[in-house]
């Protein structure tokens, strides 16, 4: 598998969605089991699906969720208000890009 | 304890720069029905909710609003700053400008800067979920009057995005009231 940034990004986006969604449902009814069977299944692909990205793009969370590559990548990785962030490898999207 | 991911809840690229739609969308970075005043207020009144589904939901519905806090004050960035300061004077952006730049800051769409008076924890959980049902309606409809107002088709996008998920979270809380109830009711008879 070896998409490029932001369409593996987006494809987590999505996971990590259904997986809220869930989430908040099972609070409300903790009892339901396919809300539960559903929540179980997607989460292992979404931790799975983060693995993944982050051996090729580094971190995406901090305080001792994702080991780093030399040096400290989770500095030095864009931040999600960037437009490099969701962009880097396909820069046509740098829509406000200075000229 | 919290744990920052550093990624957006929801992708979002704006059209252009746009100081116009910036100082409109900053309502909900900082105004009484904005993303931050619900993430402090479901923070806030989880200490005394006296059932288990009650304290989960507030947990996981005031850690969503940061998430959506910062996708807001992504795009009021994203629509300013490329802009020279000749095309911020003369906008409603020129007064939020003067003050802090391009920073985004907890203010209203008029500038009323934010406060805690927003919200209340009552220490009375069904005083408290009546409070998070409205307010999951009051920025339902403030969503509805900013995607009326945007002429930016990221924006919107992103906007129509953070209306949908008020209506699940005022589900949520109409079965949190409904739990809730049950409990209280269930006490009388010990």
């Amino acid at each position: 598998m070896n998409m490029n940034r932001k369409d593996f990004l987006r494809k987590i986006q999505e996971l990590e969605f259904a997986v809220i969604e869930l989430n908040l449902f099972l609070d409300t009814h903790p009892s339901h089991q396919q809300a539960l069977a559903d929540y179980n299944r997607l989460t292992q692909e979404l931790m799975n699906a983060k693995i993944m990205y982050e051996r090729q793009y580094g971190p995406l969370t901090n305080f001792g969720y994702a080991p780093s590559q030399y040096p400290w990548q989770w500095a030095l990785t864009p931040w999600p208000w960037e437009d490099d962030y969701e962009c880097k490898e396909d820069m046509a999207c740098g829509y406000m890009k200075k000229s | 304890m919290w744990i920052y991911e550093k990624k957006l809840e929801y992708p979002v690229k704006v059209s252009s720069c746009n100081p116009i739609l910036a100082s409109l969308i900053i309502e909900q970075f900082g105004g009484a029905d904005g993303e931050l005043a619900a993430a402090l207020r479901y923070l806030t009144q989880v200490w005394t909710m006296p059932i288990p589904q009650a304290k989960a939901i507030l947990t996981d519905i005031g850690t969503e609003e940061l998430a959506h806090w910062e996708i807001i004050g992504t795009m009021v960035y994203q629509l300013v700053k490329d802009l020279p300061e000749s095309k911020i004077e003369g906008t409603p952006f020129a007064a939020h400008f003067a003050n802090h730049g391009k920073s985004p800051y907890p203010h209203d769409a008029s500038g009323v800067p934010f406060t805690a008076t927003y919200f209340n924890a009552k220490g009375d959980p069904i005083a408290d979920i009546y409070e998070n049902m409205a307010a999951e309606q009051k920025a339902r409809a403030t969503y509805e009057h900013l995607i009326n107002l945007s002429d930016d088709p990221g924006v919107t996008d992103a906007l129509r995005f953070l209306r949908e998920r008020e209506i699940v979270h005022f589900q949520r809380f109409g079965e949190t009231a409904r739990l809730l109830q049950e409990y209280m009711d269930s006490k009388r008879f010990y």
